[in-house]
């Protein structure tokens, strides 16, 4: 077993610095960009991106999971998805940011992709500050649940109006249709997504393990803790 | 009423007149105290009267930007005071009562209730008094109306179980309108979008008919979400 995950971590890393190789040596500079060279980018913003908004629906899926659970194992894996899910974001957002910078001349638009993922943040800021706010375990794992499954419609909500209500910059259909890519910059762009998606679920197992080891700790203390407590009462 | 009758039988039919008692229960209260209803009016007449000193008509500040300030009023106005329907709850220990009495569905939609009146009212006084200070174009009042009507009954769906998760922190302060921003979010763009149209297009009907049925969509969708979350935000 261990052997496995020792492999494998070797394996995403290899993975991961063959594909940033290839999108700096072997790609092409995209013709008919502002500027071709910085077009690089897109290889790795989009999958960051993508996973953002998957960490979003990994985090409501626990959400539900923990209400109809109520397992704590749930919550900790929602409070992951979360985590990830702003890490991903910002990476997503400074690395956009950056090529908008260089291609529609402003760092920000607000195109209905970069409000959409600006609001995402907020709902997780919201989501770390709730699960600030409340100190017992299972009431701050109820609450937050509860927080992130009615933030969910709203989201897709937002996503799904914002485009009527402003112009996008960003192109649509690109990334599924066989029109929409250079075959160079598709295939390193979903070797890329498939690197990051595999560092995304080592994250997210890391993470896990340790709030799990966090409580187990907490349990241990309250055990030691409490015969003392009481015995200096008594 | 036993709390072994909500889950066995008699539900569907009692949770209208249960809704109906809390929602009369909430006005009587309210109408003692007057706390929210003062604390969201006065909220709002305040930034009315700043917004108006500020951008007075000689400044002539378009009417796209008048349409965003007053729904960053009312919003605004709408955080000060629509959290205290379950705050209040909490803080006189009056939620254990309310929860061996009345179905969890009927807290809700009572509460619902409580804040969508709660917001007309506010913006009965509001609208009119923005209107006349910054001197928006007074046209096509009917739709501003159905904008204001629904738009505030949809933000109030949209904040109302909010309010219930932010009564159960132990610091409310500021929570309540960081909580509520991104799911009212979709409702106050609208509304803002569907307000240009009301004073800015010539056929606004037309303009702001889809900002209607997102609006009521919205409805239908955070209502069902609502329901289904608050029986685990209220039950201990």
């Amino acid at each position: 077993m261990k052997t496995y995950n020792v492999a494998g971590k070797v394996l995403i890393g290899v993975w991961i610095a063959a594909v940033t190789a290839a999108a700096f040596l072997w790609l092409p500079p995209a013709q008919g960009f502002r500027s071709p060279e910085t077009a690089r980018i897109v290889v790795f913003h989009v999958p960051c991106a993508i996973l953002t908004f998957v960490a979003f629906l990994v985090n409501a899926f626990y959400s539900w999971q923990y209400l109809r659970s109520r397992n704590p194992l749930t919550d900790s894996k929602a409070n992951a998805a979360a985590e990830l899910g702003m890490l991903f974001a910002i990476l997503a957002t400074a690395t956009g940011s950056l090529f908008a910078m260089e291609q529609w001349g402003s760092a920000w638009n607000w195109d209905p992709r970069e409000t959409s993922i600006v609001m995402l943040m907020l709902v997780y800021a919201a989501y770390f500050v709730l699960r600030g706010a409340v100190e017992e375990k299972s009431k701050r794992a109820r609450l937050s649940a509860a927080y992130a499954l009615l933030a969910f419609p709203a989201m897709v909500f937002l996503i799904w109006i914002l485009p009527r209500i402003v112009e996008s910059l960003h192109p649509t259909n690109t990334l599924f249709t066989r029109s929409g890519l250079d075959p160079t910059y598709r295939v390193t762009l979903w070797s890329f997504f498939a690197g990051l998606t595999a560092v995304f679920v080592w994250m997210f197992r890391l993470r896990v393990q340790v709030e799990q080891m966090e409580s187990r700790l907490q349990q241990h203390r309250q055990a030691v803790m409490e015969p003392l407590l009481t015995g200096e009462q008594g | 009423m036993t709390p072994e009758k909500w889950t066995t039988g008699s539900r569907s039919s009692s949770w209208v007149y249960e809704a109906l008692a809390v929602f009369a229960k909430d006005w009587l209260l309210e109408l003692r105290t007057r706390v929210a209803i003062g604390a969201v009016v006065l909220f709002a007449v305040t930034s009315v009267v700043a917004a108006g000193f500020a951008l007075a008509p000689p400044s002539g500040v378009a009417a796209e930007v008048k349409a965003a300030l007053l729904w960053v009023v009312l919003f605004f106005a709408a955080v000060a005071g629509l959290s205290r329907a379950f705050v209040v709850e909490e803080e006189t220990r009056t939620a254990d009562a309310l929860r061996l009495t009345v179905s969890p569905t009927g807290v809700l939609v009572g509460k619902l209730a409580f804040n969508t009146v709660l917001m007309w009212a506010l913006c009965a006084m509001t609208v009119p008094l923005y209107m006349l200070l910054l001197e928006a174009p007074a046209r096509h009042t009917t739709l501003l109306l159905t904008i204001v009507l629904v738009g505030s009954f949809a933000l109030a769906c949209a904040t109302t179980a909010v309010g219930a998760i932010v009564a159960k922190a132990s610091t409310r302060g500021a929570l309540f309108g960081v909580l509520s921003f991104p799911v009212a979010l979709p409702p106050l763009l609208v509304c803002i979008h569907g307000t240009k149209a009301a004073w800015l297009s010539d056929n606004a009907w037309q303009a702001a008919m889809g900002d209607l049925q997102v609006l009521v969509g919205f409805i239908l969708v955070i209502v069902p979400a609502s329901l289904l979350v608050f029986e685990h935000i209220w039950s201990e």
